[in-house]
């Protein structure tokens, strides 16, 4: 069981002081995740007014700490490859805050670099592994097949065409923020109910439109003490929350297919911080499916189960609705290497700081950012805000 | 291009060899918690309900429920090109566990699918020393 009073001791314990995507996202095929994992950890570092040579915490997941050290020319005396799935970044904020907060570490650099469009050399996956043995032989493989399984269930529990209906909404708001953001992929291709509904399928329930982008990316963090923030270039963003965790591996062995773990981190993270879902200035969550966003708003406690569908109506979420969500244009219309977690952070600090552009949320002080790795198989939330 | 002898086959564990054995026969064997009465899929070195309890092998019938499904256009790897659209599932043995695999002798359209509906074993031998199990409706 955590322990809240000593974990609200260690609300605002670090702040994030550093945060950059790679110099092109997108389709960058002439580089490799290595170098991608670096040139967004140069630029985050260049974001705090900090150098190389100031980090002696590293965080990392899809690679070992050991390669992506030896590639950056860092030899880190704190080291955490916590590798689940895309949430895994904001897992890591949790751990920097942490190991900063013990003494372990002052400058906590987490760095992310895939190229889910362009990979020369991906990794194929032990055939010994449960996944492997039980349901890639019947091609249930990857996110689209194993999501649609669990969005197929919630349908069934909750109605197909409410469901549907929510699914669109969330789609063509995300592509409403995504058209705000000069950095997204969508950022000149607009998207109507009409686009979402042909859209080919993918996995029944998914549509094209349901699924998030494969992209190239990197993007790094820069976390440190409140008293060394300071001093950096920007004023820091406070780590005031977080939650972690995970109940199953492959789909098959989900406890619920309508209920993530995020029942478990939100409230974890919201009573860590003192603070309640109408406190929140933004929400960013994980969007690797429209049906993501969909379960993890109900698991998260913005609203009760089988109730997403009744909360996302009207494009509530998009740029004109009052429940700002997603506002870079998430991972189905911004950018999706294939672990997006640390790009809803890096959106969330930059709005915290009010470098949102077009599309910054006014008055953003408080915001929740949620990710969900592997197949619905870890969450991790965390709430930031300005100290 | 025939690329069925490139899909990914399952590595049996030791754990796993009764199960995986018993498929090529046409059977279906399951692992039972002695001490709690539930039953586990997929096979495991102990009880996952009470980690002192032993475990035993019990044959069922495969009599099961269909749990979720979903109809799989983009094939989501090279070796079921062929083979789009397909049915992928999760079904509810009549004991309880869960076990993902595919819905054959349907045609793939979510309106020939009903969650809850009765479904039977269908044992489909690869041809490469692994038999997979399938359900079709009942």
């Amino acid at each position: 069981m955590a322990n809240f009073k000593r974990l609200k001791n260690l609300s605002g314990k670090a702040s994030i002081v550093g945060v950059d995507e790679s110099n092109e996202i997108g389709k960058v095929p002439d580089k490799s995740p290595l170098a991608l994992h670096a040139e967004a950890a140069i630029n985050a570092l260049d974001d705090a007014g900090m150098e190389l040579s100031d980090v002696d915490g590293l965080f990392t997941a899809g690679w070992s700490t050991l390669d992506v050290a030896e590639y950056i020319g860092l030899q880190p005396k704190y080291t955490d490859s916590t590798s689940v799935g895309g949430s895994s970044f904001v897992i890591h904020v949790a751990h920097a805050l942490a190991a900063i907060a013990a003494g372990y570490c002052e400058v906590a650099l987490i760095t992310h670099g895939q190229s889910g469009r362009s990979d020369r050399a991906p990794v194929p996956k032990d055939p010994g592994i449960p996944m492997v043995q039980y349901e890639y032989p019947y091609g249930i493989i990857g996110p689209p097949a194993s999501y649609s399984l669990a969005c197929s269930r919630y349908m069934y529990e909750y109605g197909e065409d409410k469901t549907r209906q929510a699914m669109s909404e969330i789609a063509v708001s995300t592509r409403k923020w995504a058209n705000l953001n000069p950095k997204a992929y969508f950022y000149e291709k607009t998207m109507n109910f009409d686009d979402y509904h042909n859209s080919k399928w993918i996995s029944w329930p998914f549509h094209l439109l349901d699924c998030c982008l494969v992209t190239d990316a990197g993007a790094a963090i820069v976390i440190t003490t409140p008293e060394r923030a300071k001093n950096c270039r920007k004023s820091g963003v406070s780590i005031l929350g977080a939650g972690e965790g995970h109940d199953h591996s492959m789909i098959s062995q989900m406890p619920d297919l309508t209920q993530a773990f995020g029942k478990v981190t939100g409230p974890q993270a919201l009573k860590m911080a003192g603070i309640h879902h109408k406190d929140l200035d933004l929400t960013m969550i994980y969007d690797s499916f429209t049906y993501t966003v969909l379960v993890s708003l109900e698991n998260l406690g913005f609203c009760k189960p089988g109730e997403g569908a009744d909360f996302v109506a009207n494009q509530r979420t998009s740029p004109s609705g009052e429940f700002p969500l997603n506002t870079n244009g998430g991972g189905l219309s911004y950018t999706h290497p294939g672990m997006y977690g640390i790009f809803a952070l890096v959106e969330a600090v930059r709005q915290l700081r009010g470098e949102g552009g077009e599309r910054q949320v006014p008055q953003c002080n408080l915001v929740l950012a949620h990710g969900t790795g592997g197949l619905l198989s870890s969450t991790s939330t965390v709430i930031l805000g300005n100290a | 291009m025939d690329n069925n002898q490139e899909k990914p086959m399952p590595v049996p564990q030791p754990e796993s060899d009764k199960y995986w054995n018993g498929l090529k026969k046409g059977e279906i064997w399951i692992q039972k918690c002695k001490s709690s009465g539930q039953f586990q899929f997929y096979p495991r070195s102990h009880s996952m309900y009470n980690v002192d309890g032993e475990i035993e092998w019990v044959k069922v019938s495969g009599d099961a429920t269909l749990y979720t499904f979903a109809i799989v256009h983009l094939a989501p790897h090279y070796s079921f090109s062929n083979d789009v659209p397909f049915i992928n599932a999760l079904i509810k043995l009549k004991e309880g566990p869960i076990i993902p695999t595919n819905i054959v002798d349907v045609k793939p359209d979510p309106k020939n699918l009903k969650i809850g509906m009765k479904l039977k074993p269908v044992f489909v031998d690869t041809g490469q020393g692994i038999t997979l199990l399938k359900f079709k409706p009942a």
